[in-house]
């Protein structure tokens, strides 16, 4: 069982990064909504309160290392030009994509979208832990602000949506692969 | 012990909201420039090719730099405007939701090509 190392990267980035941030995501909206909503009866304490705090850091640094790490390491790969008179683009998924009809919208609409998207992801996110760390449970009676927070958190969440949505299907139409081979496992 | 109480709700409403607040409007103007960044280099020839830092990424590299600088710039500003004051927040929460739907909005492509 092999890997090739653009594979791996881009493993790293959507599965590793991206997914756990949607996964993370999640959890953190609904901790938002239902623990720091003015209606909630439970007091917060200070155990959770910075449980939170690190969690929502955790995001933000999550965020960064996927919209970094797809912009300034699997990004170049997809866009690589390949010399005049290459006939197998294999090893180039934009020109792949754009070299037929059925695909071109892929990279048109898909990776166009994505590029840019994801980029709200990280800017949200931040502002959601910095004003988190400052106010933490105080955000229970600042009920504009919290609404606010949430809102950009769940547009984040949109947006690393869409953005791991096309990831998964431009690489499942034109594959970012090429470099060394990495052995994982020997077959029988 | 009700006194107690009082005394930390009391606390807690006059903690000034101008850090979230400056917080919460850079980055809506951060998100919006991302769109705007991008929008410009999608219709000028020359905006895109200034946009290239990094040639293997394209005018990706300076449209998100650039809104990334101006984000932090904002909210630097805003922070050490707002840190101490009471702001009437509505309106600036507004304007951020604003900004954070018309970049949803203008990074989608198709609403791009009919700009």
């Amino acid at each position: 069982m092999e890997i090739t190392v653009r594979s791996l990267f881009t493993l790293i980035h959507g599965m590793g990064f991206g997914a756990l941030y949607l996964l993370a995501c999640s959890g953190a909206i609904v901790e938002l909504y239902r623990r720091y909503s003015p209606a909630a009866e439970a007091p917060v304490s200070r155990k959770d309160e910075a449980f939170l705090s690190r969690y929502l850091v955790a995001m933000a640094v999550l965020a960064w290392l996927t919209v970094l790490s797809g912009t300034y390491i699997v990004y170049p790969w997809y866009r690589a030009t390949p010399p005049a008179g290459t006939s197998n683009l294999a090893a180039f998924p934009q020109k792949l994509l754009m070299a037929s009809p059925s695909t071109i919208a892929w990279h048109s609409i898909g990776m166009e979208w994505k590029e840019h998207v994801a980029w709200l992801v990280p800017i949200s996110i931040t502002m959601a832990a910095f004003v988190f760390i400052k106010y933490g449970r105080n955000l229970r009676s600042k009920t504009e602000v919290r609404s606010t927070v949430l809102c950009f958190v769940l547009v984040s969440f949109l947006a690393a949506g869409i953005a791991g949505f096309f990831g998964a299907m431009l690489d499942k139409y034109a594959p970012v692969q090429g470099g060394n081979n990495i052995q994982l496992i020997h077959g029988e | 012990m009700t006194t107690k109480s009082a005394s930390t709700t009391a606390r807690v409403q006059d903690m000034p909201n101008g850090p979230a607040a400056a917080a919460i409007l850079a980055a809506g103007i951060g998100c919006f420039m991302v769109a705007l960044f991008a929008l410009l280099g999608d219709k000028i020839a020359s905006f895109k090719s200034m946009m290239i830092f990094y040639k293997p990424t394209g005018p990706l590299s300076g449209v998100t730099t650039c809104a990334i600088l101006v984000w932090l710039g904002c909210w630097a500003i805003l922070h050490w405007r707002w840190s101490r004051r009471m702001l009437s927040i509505s309106k600036i929460n507004a304007a951020a939701l604003i900004l954070l739907g018309l970049s949803l909005l203008l990074t989608f492509p198709p609403v791009v090509d009919l700009l």
